[in-house]
């Protein structure tokens, strides 16, 4: 008996996958090879010539103080993001699933420092921590915490921008983070809760014990996926500071920007964003195994 | 009796100030901006004004500003042609692959799947220096055609885990009738999976150009020219004259394109949650 080409699950398996996969290594695996082979290298936007240099862009990039520097500022920022993306967007996905009128109105309000091109909302951000015109300092003046006159230079000093890129950024990951769990919420099966409440277990000991052990792999998965979004990250920095005052802000996204497009030292750009990648990578494991353990509820 | 009703209007009281704060929250910045667009420098400029009300008579200047005198319908007509094409070969690419991962039952579909959702997480920040240079190679530097064949490499792999997320939700039965009634696997997969799967595409289609349109890194890299530039990278750099920022116009602009994208999300909000669902959960 012959079968059809069409009906052979095996062929069309291939012929299916064949598409995505010569694209994803042409565009995904080769940069990422090209890039480990740029951080050997000597490639300058000037000269791309190819010339093998071994381990000089690594020395060079570990003997710069900035580099040090944008490294311990990438993780200042994933963690304290991490932390309050989870914890606010757990509260706001409560408040989405809660039933109320005009909840519409509530989800797009939500939705939009998500939605919108994170390059836009940080410019609008930009003139809200303006030296001179900020609103918030203006709020604060009117309240009396402020002199008259008085302003705080959101980004201008070293620990308020650092605090501002943070504030920009969970408030731009949260309605994420949000979704993520509102999905995990209404995956928990009710019957559960229901269960238990039958069997007398009081609000507490339902919320210990069934439902934070039930939502905290989802959780969980929207920490791993806030990190990874924040990790990687340079647009919000880009536009509110690049990078300034004195590097306060600078995270190795950007650094590496820096360097190898407007430097234009592709190789050591290339060496420090290499650095990204264990970190990614460990990211991604994490996030799979939880995934895993979701599965098999 | 009369505790539990206190409690019950206590509780809708909380639900309302509570939605209510967090959309304030959210959208605080948009509704300022809103504001800020309309004012007249005289008003803007004073940092003794009241910055949520309008001090001065309302002016829709810098709006028309925005419209007539700058390149902001160019940015996008470009990020709106670039999110179409870029959409249809996501498309193209993701649906059959996620098929093939989600019902034909081959061994290795598991690993795949697993790399394919690692791609995901592979960000533009350790890509956008190679693949400037391979942009460059390929001749297609300073055109927005170089974001069109970037692109897809952050939309197809995230398309995939959610269509396969969507193709896990419809029984098998379906497909086997199908055959049974005389259709290849392929034609089954044409004509009874893909119609069925459609709520399934069409959160996809949103959810890849929205992404598409928020991309920052690589049309910063890719594209230099004012009217190559897509809206992301267009507003923050070609509205600012060395220190002069057309700070109206810039409000404007993310109003503009802010709040059409955040309405037809909404739309599609309850499909990208069952699809997050179904396919992280339920697998």
């Amino acid at each position: 008996m012959t079968t059809r080409i069409s009906d052979r699950a095996g062929v069309l398996a291939w012929l299916f996958l064949l598409p995505s996969v010569l694209y994803i290594v042409a565009l995904v695996a080769s940069p990422f090879v090209l890039a480990i082979a740029f951080a050997l290298s000597d490639v300058s936007a000037g000269d791309p010539s190819y010339d093998y240099v071994g381990g000089r862009n690594f020395e060079r990039v570990f003997d710069d103080p900035v580099f040090w520097r944008s490294l311990g500022n990438t993780f200042v920022f994933t963690g304290i993001s991490m932390v309050l993306i989870v914890v606010l967007g757990k509260v706001l996905a409560n408040i989405l699933v809660a039933d109320f009128r005009g909840k519409w109105l509530v989800r797009f309000l939500v939705l939009l420092p998500w939605t919108t091109p994170v390059a836009l909302s940080s410019i609008s951000w930009l003139w809200l921590l303006d030296s001179i015109y900020s609103p918030i300092d203006w709020v604060l003046r009117f309240f009396g915490f402020l002199g008259p006159g008085e302003n705080l230079y959101w980004l201008g000093q070293p620990g308020l921008a650092m605090t501002s890129v943070i504030a920009v950024h969970v408030w731009r990951l949260t309605p994420l983070a949000a979704v993520i769990m509102m999905a995990g919420l209404v995956a928990i099966p009710r019957d559960i809760e229901e269960a238990a409440t039958v069997d007398g277990a009081g609000y507490w000991r339902r919320m210990f014990e069934i439902k934070i052990p039930l939502v905290l792999p989802v959780a969980a998965v929207a920490a791993l996926f806030g990190a990874v979004f924040t990790f990687t990250d340079m647009a919000v920095v880009r536009v509110l500071t690049r990078g300034g005052p004195n590097d306060a802000t600078q995270v190795l996204a950007s650094w590496a920007f820096y360097r190898g497009i407007e430097g234009g030292d592709v190789g050591q750009g290339a060496a420090v964003a290499l650095f990204l990648f264990p970190l990614l990578l460990a990211a991604a494991i994490a996030i799979l195994r939880v995934v895993r353990r979701i599965e098999v509820w | 009796m009369n505790r539990y009703a206190v409690r019950r209007v206590c509780a809708r009281i909380g639900v309302y100030v509570a939605a209510i704060v967090a959309a304030l929250l959210c959208a605080g910045p948009f509704l300022w901006s809103l504001v800020t667009a309309f004012k007249q420098n005289r008003d803007l400029y004073d940092p003794t004004n009241n910055p949520f009300v309008f001090n001065r008579p309302a002016t829709p200047d810098h709006v028309t500003y925005l419209f007539t005198d700058t390149a902001f319908l160019t940015f996008t007509w470009n990020t709106l042609w670039v999110g179409v094409l870029v959409v249809l070969i996501t498309l193209v690419l993701a649906l059959p692959a996620a098929y093939a991962l989600a019902r034909l039952d081959r061994p290795w579909s598991g690993p795949l799947a697993v790399a394919i959702f690692l791609v995901y997480l592979v960000p533009p920040s350790l890509l956008f220096l190679s693949l400037s240079r391979m942009v460059v190679a390929i001749g297609l530097q300073d055109s927005t055609w170089s974001m069109v064949l970037v692109y897809p490499t952050i939309t197809t792999p995230v398309s995939v885990w959610l269509l396969m997320g969507f193709l896990k939700g419809i029984p098998r039965d379906i497909e086997e009738q199908a055959m049974v009634d005389g259709y290849s696997r392929l034609g089954a997969f044409v004509r009874a999976v893909i119609p069925l799967v459609f709520p399934g595409i069409v959160a996809v289609v949103v959810f890849a150009f929205t992404l598409t349109a928020s991309e920052f890194i690589y049309a910063l890299a890719f594209v230099a020219p004012t009217d190559q530039m897509p809206v992301s990278t267009g507003v923050p750099t070609q509205l600012v004259r060395g220190d002069v920022f057309f700070w109206q116009s810039l409000q404007a602009a993310t109003v503009a394109v802010a709040v059409p994208i955040a309405l037809v999300f909404n739309l599609f909000l309850d499909r990208f949650v069952a699809g997050f669902t179904m396919g992280s959960v339920k697998g």
